[in-house]
């Protein structure tokens, strides 16, 4: 039989939507309780030390800026929410490098991006899953692409050494760019060549 | 084996589906020859043919229905043939057809057979195409008529006997192949859409003892009893690819590591180095039809400025070099990341640019870049293992894959020559358009990974930056960035190859 490609894409997809199904239900069966049970245990420990008025655990980490002339980014040391084990402390990660930027900061995500869900696995490949508003808030531009890109992709890697490359989603969906420029099909590694 | 029976030229990837159609498909009166297999989106059919006077005619009816033409008849026994307001105008006893407006030949005059026009099958080729808004590739020898740009490898083999058997196998144009082992065959897998497959009728032997296609695009070779492993290597030569595989006898007869000088190594400088010249060149106007790319401030769009200026390139080295100059896309269209590095690939493009205006958060930012890819160390890994010296080694044996090389890291041969394209283009734009701090960046950029040849991402400046915005719209900017990328192209043709090596 002569297999066109039409067919061999949707052959493709199908093989990927299987894929992803699997790894969906394999992070549902194997993952997520256990994320669950960190997750839940949080407010349960942080809530004690709020209610007794004192600031909650903090780490040093390095999150990511747009530098002044807008071609690199700039690194800068900031307190992040202490979370117990890899994922959540990846979670608090990201959701201190996508909040709006302070000050002079220029954040290189777009405003609004939420943060849905993020799994690692054992190897060390992140999953990070954005609303669609990384990719519909997205200026263009292959510059600003590949900061937006390792933001989100040196933040993790520079500050987990457990994490050893990044996958974005958006939606939940695997995405072949944010704006036409960077392969998002392959998991990235860290890349400080970017980082003035 | 009844394959071999046929002759080479038969013996192309239709024979199966074409062959049987066209024993139960007769015309009446005329000899009949071979049909075409019209190869499209929609599959394969076959184009029934006949012969006169050694010409080989196709009826024009079968043509309109396989092409949705209309055929109409004109006064004074003229035939006209449209197809989405194009014509072409055939004139009885007349080898001359007009094709919107142009004359063009064709190696005899339509006929006719009572209410039947029948035209030579150059008309194809030759007239149809003109107008028609696919591209159609017809391949006589190989009875086949392609439809659209598919991969469709013209590939030839050929076994040198002896003690350590060896297969030749040809690609044309290159086409990247794995080859593996399951049983006593080995499967010679193309990264295609079909094969335009020439298999020479040979004696049976010990060792090699069929050779057969498996559709769609997959070459089998039966082995013998004796075989005892394989080992396969690949060399890019002008226009080809060759895959050369030796077959090596089980132990009992030969020893398990031949001497090296039974079987001379692959020519490996021939794997780093291309052939020189440039043929073809690809431009890439980046975004188009919903994708606007970025917007500038006064309105410019990213899209209109790449394909200006893609279209001035083209015109530019088409009009002063003789360079073909391939665009991914003509207008403003939507156009697949994928399928921009697959029209470079299938047109044998031997450098593509992909042309982009830039954005940047700070409006300050002004300036061109040129970009080329990186590759993560997984990737290239993944690459090298299937690149480096461990292929040349790779000895058979149990079951075995040995994978020539990854379609979509068909870049990562490139890169060393991608950066050159990348220096000279710098060289040429400093002082003559304004330059960015950081004039060449490595990113792993979607369009250019799966691109096989030298290729770079020219960010021809920032429309975010509003003198900039103002500045790439005029012609004088333009002027100076078409006359530096020409400058560069003729200097890479130029330039000894793997110079900077």
């Amino acid at each position: 039989m002569f297999v066109m490609p039409s067919t061999r894409r949707q052959a493709a997809i199908a093989g990927a939507l299987v894929v992803v199904a699997a790894l969906t239900a394999w992070v549902l069966v194997a993952r997520v309780p256990g994320w669950y049970g960190r997750v839940k245990a949080r407010p349960a420990s942080a809530a004690a030390p709020a209610a007794a008025g004192s600031p909650g655990r903090k780490i040093k980490a390095s999150l990511f800026y747009v530098s002044d002339d807008g071609l690199r980014l700039i690194r800068v040391e900031r307190d992040v929410a202490f979370g117990e084990g890899t994922v959540e402390q990846a979670r608090q990660i990201i959701e201190a490098q996508i909040a709006p930027a302070a000050g002079p900061l220029v954040s290189a995500v777009p405003k609004g991006t939420k943060l849905r869900t993020i799994f690692v696995t054992e190897s060390g490949d992140a999953f990070v899953d954005f609303s669609a508003e990384l990719v519909s808030g997205h200026s263009g531009g292959s510059t600003n692409e590949l900061l937006t890109v390792y933001t989100l992709v040196n933040a993790l890697c520079a500050n987990l050494p457990a994490v050893r490359s990044v996958e974005l989603l958006v939606d939940g969906k695997p995405v072949e760019t944010l704006a036409g420029h960077v392969d998002l099909g392959r998991p990235l590694e860290k890349n400080l060549a970017w980082v003035e | 084996m009844t394959l071999f029976r046929f002759s080479s030229s038969l013996l192309v990837a239709t024979a199966t589906a074409g062959l049987i159609l066209l024993a139960v498909d007769p015309i009446g009166g005329q000899a009949q020859a071979p049909a075409l297999t019209i190869l499209s989106r929609e599959g394969r059919r076959p184009l029934p043919l006949t012969i006169a006077n050694d010409q080989e005619l196709v009826v024009l009816d079968d043509l309109a229905a396989a092409f949705q033409l209309t055929v109409r008849d004109e006064p004074l026994g003229a035939v006209a043939v449209g197809y989405k307001g194009k014509t072409v105008l055939l004139t009885p006893d007349q080898a001359l057809v007009s094709v919107a407006g142009r004359l063009v030949s064709l190696p005899s005059a339509p006929t006719r057979n009572g209410r039947r026009v029948l035209v030579p099958v150059e008309f194809i080729n030759r007239a149809l195409a003109l107008i028609y808004d696919s591209r159609l590739d017809l391949r006589k020898s190989s009875r086949l008529l392609i439809v659209g740009d598919w991969r469709v490898p013209r590939v030839t083999m050929r076994i040198e006997a002896g003690d350590v058997p060896r297969i030749v196998v040809d690609a044309t144009p290159r086409t990247e192949s794995s080859v593996s082992q399951q049983n006593n065959s080995l499967f010679i897998k193309f990264e295609a859409d079909a094969l335009d497959l020439a298999i020479p009728a040979f004696q049976p032997q010990a060792l090699v003892q069929a050779a057969r296609l498996l559709e769609p695009v997959t070459l089998v070779i039966d082995l013998g009893p004796r075989f005892g492993g394989f080992r396969a290597s690949t060399q890019p030569l002008e226009s080809s690819t060759r895959l050369t595989i030796d077959i090596l006898p089980s132990q009992p007869d030969a020893p398990a590591t031949p001497p090296p000088s039974t079987a001379p190594p692959p020519d490996l400088s021939a794997l780093s180095q291309p052939p020189a010249g440039l043929r073809v060149i690809a431009i890439d106007p980046g975004h188009g039809g919903q994708d606007d790319g970025v917007k500038g401030a006064k309105g410019t769009k990213e899209k209109d400025l790449a394909l200006t200026v893609a279209r001035r390139v083209k015109a530019a080295i088409e009009g002063r070099l003789g360079i073909r100059v391939v665009l991914t896309r003509e207008d403003d269209r939507t156009v697949a990341l994928a399928t921009r590095a697959a029209v470079a690939n299938n047109n044998k493009a031997d450098l593509m640019i992909s042309l982009h205006a830039n954005a940047s958060f700070q409006k300050a930012a002004i300036g061109a870049s040129i970009l080329y890819a990186s590759f993560d160390r997984e990737a290239e890994q993944l690459a090298r293992s299937s690149l480096g010296s461990e292929r040349l080694s790779a000895f058979g044996g149990g079951l075995r894959d040995v994978d020539l090389v990854f379609w979509d890291l068909a870049q990562i041969r490139h890169v060393a020559r991608s950066g050159e394209l990348a220096a000279l283009l710098e060289e040429q734009f400093r002082d003559r358009i304004p330059l960015s701090a950081h004039p060449v960046d490595r990113a792993p950029l979607d369009v250019l990974e799966a691109a096989n040849m030298p290729a770079v991402m020219l960010e021809m400046g920032y429309l975010t930056n509003e003198a900039q915005e103002a500045q790439m719209s005029a012609p004088e900017f333009q002027n100076s960035l078409v006359q530096a990328v020409f400058d560069a192209v003729v200097k890479f043709r130029d330039a000894p190859q793997g110079g900077t090596r």
